[in-house]
């Protein structure tokens, strides 16, 4: 046995080792790796932090009710509101990006990170600043409506050049009740920023 | 060096000191949503798709894809009654902007909105190597872009063409289906652009989806199902000739 103290050296360079190799990857393994598989769980977090850019047509029809009801008489009533409208969102500057710890900055210089995404304003947050733009029907409606024989047979669809000759859609029409004579004086397509 | 007891007692208690710090950290829990209630996927309903493309500008819109890349496209078939196995595809920049209009009326055409699959055992989380693409919890094939080294492994794996290696990040990007929507009860951007209800955002976790009662009463195919992807988009009214 009292031979065996280079054993002991050996056995103690070993712990050492590990203690070492503890601490190095409690830093360069993520907090959060591991926890539901072999991701970084935190993943799904920041994925979901991306701005909501189409608000949803249940956020318009929280003020534009009388759009919603001749909506739901009409042919669009399962039309929603931001597939002819158009996303209710404008981009904001980007706000100055904080600097991390020691070992994160010089992980950036390394690889450099990905830029950030501008946060966004709703139109529905700040209805005075943000104004979604008027759609102009005749290139709107004849994106859905121009007849072609690759579309569904069912789908209402007209040549544009024979049906209207120019004049826009919502002369006759309106978008959010399109059937003539139906409710095209009530709640016509009016507002918005040209 | 001999270590004796009194030595083990004192480093026995550090090793644990510092085995606690490799576990410690706590992730962000989120309040609202709990990730176990739910299993995602979608119904695509071909014949209702008529091919105007908002769902490929919706998706750029929302998820800011660079021009040229696509987290959803949509191709136009046409098959002869002679020409079965060798349609003609076409998807001029993603569909994005409609498809060339069709005068005479030969064979059958019709339209199929492609996006990532969600495939419960995927090919492109299996591949990567270092565990930056991954099924969430609630079935959603994610990619991390904080991890990913831009090998583009997943992107050959992808069998459905689904991913791509973003031109400024140099990371892979895909489909997320919304996953910042979804998880604050929203639908995604292409089902709510959609103005044919041709797309349907589906929670097959949860009972009262109208997907259980589609699922039941009407034929449903996925993509390439000999691959045994578990693929979680549905399509009603597939043809054999959609590759």
């Amino acid at each position: 046995m009292k031979d065996a103290g280079h054993l002991f050296r050996f056995a103690g360079l070993f712990v050492v080792a590990f203690l070492v190799f503890l601490v190095v990857r409690g830093y360069v393994v993520p907090k959060t790796f591991g926890q539901y598989g072999h991701y970084r769980g935190a993943a799904m977090g920041e994925i979901a932090q991306h701005p909501v850019k189409f608000a949803g047509h249940q956020t318009c029809e929280g003020c534009h009710s009388d759009i919603a009801d001749t909506k739901t008489k009409g042919a669009h009533a399962h039309v929603n509101c931001e597939a002819c409208h158009g996303a209710l969102f404008q981009n904001l500057p980007v706000p100055p990006q904080p600097k991390g710890n020691l070992y994160e900055r010089f992980v950036a210089l390394i690889v450099p990170p990905p830029p950030p995404t501008p946060p966004v304003l709703l139109h529905a947050d700040d209805p005075a600043t943000v104004t979604p733009v008027k759609p102009d029907t005749l290139v709107l409606c004849a994106r859905c409506h121009t007849a072609s024989a690759a579309k569904p047979k069912d789908f209402p669809q007209v040549d544009p050049t024979v049906h209207m000759g120019g004049v826009p859609c919502e002369t006759c029409h309106n978008p959010h009740s399109p059937a003539i004579g139906s409710d095209a004086s009530e709640s016509p397509a009016t507002g918005g920023a040209k | 060096m001999n270590i004796s007891r009194r030595h083990l007692l004192i480093l026995l208690p550090a090793a644990a000191v510092a085995w606690k710090y490799v576990e410690a950290g706590t992730p962000d829990a989120s309040p609202n949503y709990q990730m176990s209630e739910h299993w995602w996927g979608m119904l695509i309903n071909i014949p209702k798709c008529i091919g105007c493309g908002n769902c490929v500008r919706a998706c750029q819109t929302e998820n800011d894809v660079p021009d040229g890349n696509f987290r959803t496209w949509v191709e136009r078939y046409h098959v002869t009654d002679t020409e079965m196995t060798t349609p003609e595809v076409i998807s001029p920049d993603g569909g994005k902007e409609g498809f060339p209009v069709v005068q005479e009326d030969a064979g059958k055409y019709f339209f199929v909105p492609k996006m990532c699959n969600h495939c419960a055992d995927s090919p492109c989380t299996q591949v990567c190597p270092v565990g930056a693409t991954f099924i969430s919890p609630d079935g959603v094939v994610l990619v991390d872009q904080k991890y990913c080294l831009g090998c583009g492994y997943c992107v050959q794996a992808c069998p459905y063409g689904c991913r791509y290696l973003h031109p400024t990040k140099h990371v892979a990007d895909k489909c997320t289906l919304c996953y910042h929507r979804i998880t604050k009860g929203l639908t995604t951007a292409c089902c709510e652009a959609c103005p044919t209800g041709a797309r349907q955002l589906a929670d097959l976790k949860d009972p009262n989806d109208p997907i259980h009662e589609f699922l039941k009463t009407h034929p449903v195919q996925v993509l390439k199902p000999q691959m045994a992807t578990g693929a979680k988009l549905y399509y009603f009214g597939l043809d054999g000739s959609v590759r």
